[in-house]
């Protein structure tokens, strides 16, 4: 009985302290975060305009919401596109940062240098840099479809099948930008993967190949998904997004105003959200 | 027999050729190396291609700009731009400014996310799963729509014009991006083994002992990132800047919007020719910009590396 007790008092203590080590954040999200969440989900439900004198708002039901998807034409083709190319991209920049991070912990020259250099996307994606480059025109490969060896697989090949490599040729320069937030945290990662079990699994007889199959990969599938989601939130809310382009269009538009944008906003949130499930189910019934 | 024996030697000398090329073992082959080294360059030269391209035309004089015949190497050091870019970005006041509006955040963020990630990692709580959905929806929601209606709070809060904006937001995990670094201390605190955390309790330490003593040195590398990101990202948030600090402090990346403006102000177009602004003017401004960022990560970077051994350690 006693040690019961104690048991129990045990973890109610953990849960107390486990509380409050979290409790900022508690704070913080009712202090700063609820409200404008709460505002703008109140505003999606009206009509906004805003005025010099302040916002006037008038309420619509769910007119804004049924615009969206009945008179706007525009909002659902860019929503299927949308969803397209979550389905493509975000495996591809995973996958592909996560062979980088690999590339660039091995014991190479100049290690220091070409860290250094895979850390320039996350300077330059994030900073006035890229729309000086965006003008310039320097990201872009000049039009790719001039180079015959395209020409080729698009000819020696079924549409069904040249398509997506051709649209993978086009993403590419897109992805290699897109990755360099999770090229860091692979690489963070696998600073902590433990050396001594590689030499027990060489000893074993265990190729480089299964070596990593077995060891690296699942250790490092914690932080596959931190990845995953990150680069689901960086390409749906990044400010060239055709969507978060289309909310900022609307917010000044004044047929449809800030409510419509908001109401866009909270659909395009909800997608989000059912596409980050989809991804996190797909990966942890794979772990499994 | 000696038809044989030439056959032998054959596969001999064709398995080290393999070897050789291939790897076995501990060591990589040739071919191997080649592809990583030419792979690692030629995406490295994607990279690093925007900045080469900036970097020589921030050099370049206004004959060699307009002269068909330079296009990488100017033809001479021609330094005057980056001494324009310095006066009209006002260089070392905005860096000092900008050094403090991106520092003090993203070190309080970087403490911050750290405790909650590891209080999420380590406890059991009631409404654990709410409170971690909840985060993730703050990270997911798109920012343009919250962003005016934040504006509003933050007015009502007497807090515009102040780095509070930032500090405040930031103290509380919920600066910029702190759910992602909340994920990243998450996924590093709960590999610790369980085994350590139950030594030290009955050496008698308590929880915060705990998290600072045995959780902390174990999560370096993402201690590292998380800084690296907070700072980068504060740097360049010049957006939010421009609401919340309206004229009271600015950025670089303020003070680079804001170029072309300036640079008219402070140079009349009556001065002739010579003071008219062009792209190479901007560059060295742009560059003038992330140079800082640059630096630190440069040095941060070494840390990177310690930090594996250091960790390798208390692995063991």
């Amino acid at each position: 009985m006693a040690s019961i007790r104690i048991r129990m008092t045990n973890k109610r203590r953990k849960a107390l302290v486990g509380t409050a080590f979290i409790s900022p954040w508690i704070i913080g999200f009712f202090i700063f975060a609820l409200r404008p969440m709460i505002y703008s989900l109140y505003l999606s439900f009206q009509k906004v305009k805003v005025t010099p004198l302040g916002i006037k708002t008038n309420y619509v039901g769910w007119d804004n919401y049924k615009y969206a998807f009945v008179s706007d034409t525009t909002f659902v083709e860019k929503v299927l596109h949308y969803l397209r190319e979550m389905a493509l991209n975000v495996p591809i920049i995973v996958t592909f940062s996560l062979i980088i991070a690999l590339l660039i912990n091995q014991k190479i020259k100049m290690r220091g240098i070409f860290r250094t250099i895979f850390f320039l996307p996350v300077i330059i994606t994030s900073g006035p840099v890229i729309n000086e480059l965006l003008s310039q025109g320097v990201t872009n490969i000049p039009n790719i479809e001039s180079y015959s060896m395209f020409e080729m697989v698009k000819q020696s090949l079924t549409p069904a099948v040249a398509n997506p490599i051709m649209y993978l040729f086009k993403q590419i320069i897109m992805v290699l930008w897109f990755s360099g937030v999770q090229i860091l945290i692979f690489l963070a990662g696998l600073q902590k993967v433990d050396h001594s079990l590689y030499e027990a699994a060489r000893i074993d007889g265990a190729s480089p190949w299964e070596a990593f199959w077995k060891l690296t990969l699942p250790m490092l599938m914690p932080l596959v998904l931190v990845n995953f989601i990150y680069t689901i939130v960086y390409i749906s809310t990044f400010a060239l997004n055709e969507i978060i382009v289309m909310i900022k269009d609307n917010m000044f538009n004044t047929t449809t105003g800030f409510g419509y944008a908001t109401a866009i906003a909270w659909i395009y949130f909800v997608l989000i959200a059912i596409v980050l499930a989809i991804w996190s189910l797909l990966l942890r019934t794979r772990k499994s | 027999m000696k038809q044989q024996q030439v056959k032998q030697q054959s596969v001999a000398v064709l398995t080290r050729i393999r070897k050789l090329l291939l790897g076995m073992g501990e060591n990589d082959g040739i071919v191997f190396k080649l592809v990583v080294y030419l792979l690692l360059i030629g995406i490295g030269f994607i990279y690093l291609y925007p900045l080469l391209f900036m970097l020589v035309n921030s050099f370049m004089s206004l004959d060699d700009l307009v002269n068909s015949m330079v296009k990488w190497i100017p033809t001479s050091l021609y330094t005057e731009n980056y001494e324009k870019a310095l006066q009209v970005l006002n260089f070392r006041k905005t860096l000092m400014q900008t050094i403090l509006v991106a520092g003090v955040p993203s070190i309080i963020q970087m403490v911050m996310t750290s405790v909650i990630g590891y209080g999420f990692a380590r406890f059991d709580f009631p409404l654990k799963k709410l409170w971690f959905a909840l985060m993730i929806a703050t990270f997911i929601i798109p920012p343009s729509v919250t962003m005016i209606p934040t504006y509003l709070m933050f007015k009502d809060y007497h807090l515009l014009g102040t780095l509070k904006t930032y500090i405040y937001p930031a103290f509380l995990g919920q600066g910029l991006k702190s759910a992602l670094f909340i994920m990243i201390f998450y996924q590093f605190f709960k590999k610790l083994p369980v085994v350590l955390e139950e030594a030290a309790q009955i050496d008698g330490a308590g929880y915060l002992k705990m998290f600072y003593r045995i959780a902390v040195p174990t999560a370096g590398p993402a201690f590292i990132i998380v800084f690296l990101f907070s700072f980068v990202w504060y740097w360049n948030e010049s957006y939010l800047a421009a609401l919340y600090f309206g004229n009271k402090l600015t950025i670089l990346p303020l003070e680079l919007q804001k170029f072309t403006d300036s640079f008219t102000k402070m140079f009349p177009q009556s001065g002739g020719q010579g003071n008219q602004i062009n792209e190479a003017i901007k560059m060295a401004g742009t560059m003038l910009t992330i140079a800082p960022l640059l630096v630190v990560y440069f040095v941060l970077q070494r840390w990177f590396v310690e930090g594996v051994d250091r960790s390798g350690i208390t692995g063991e």
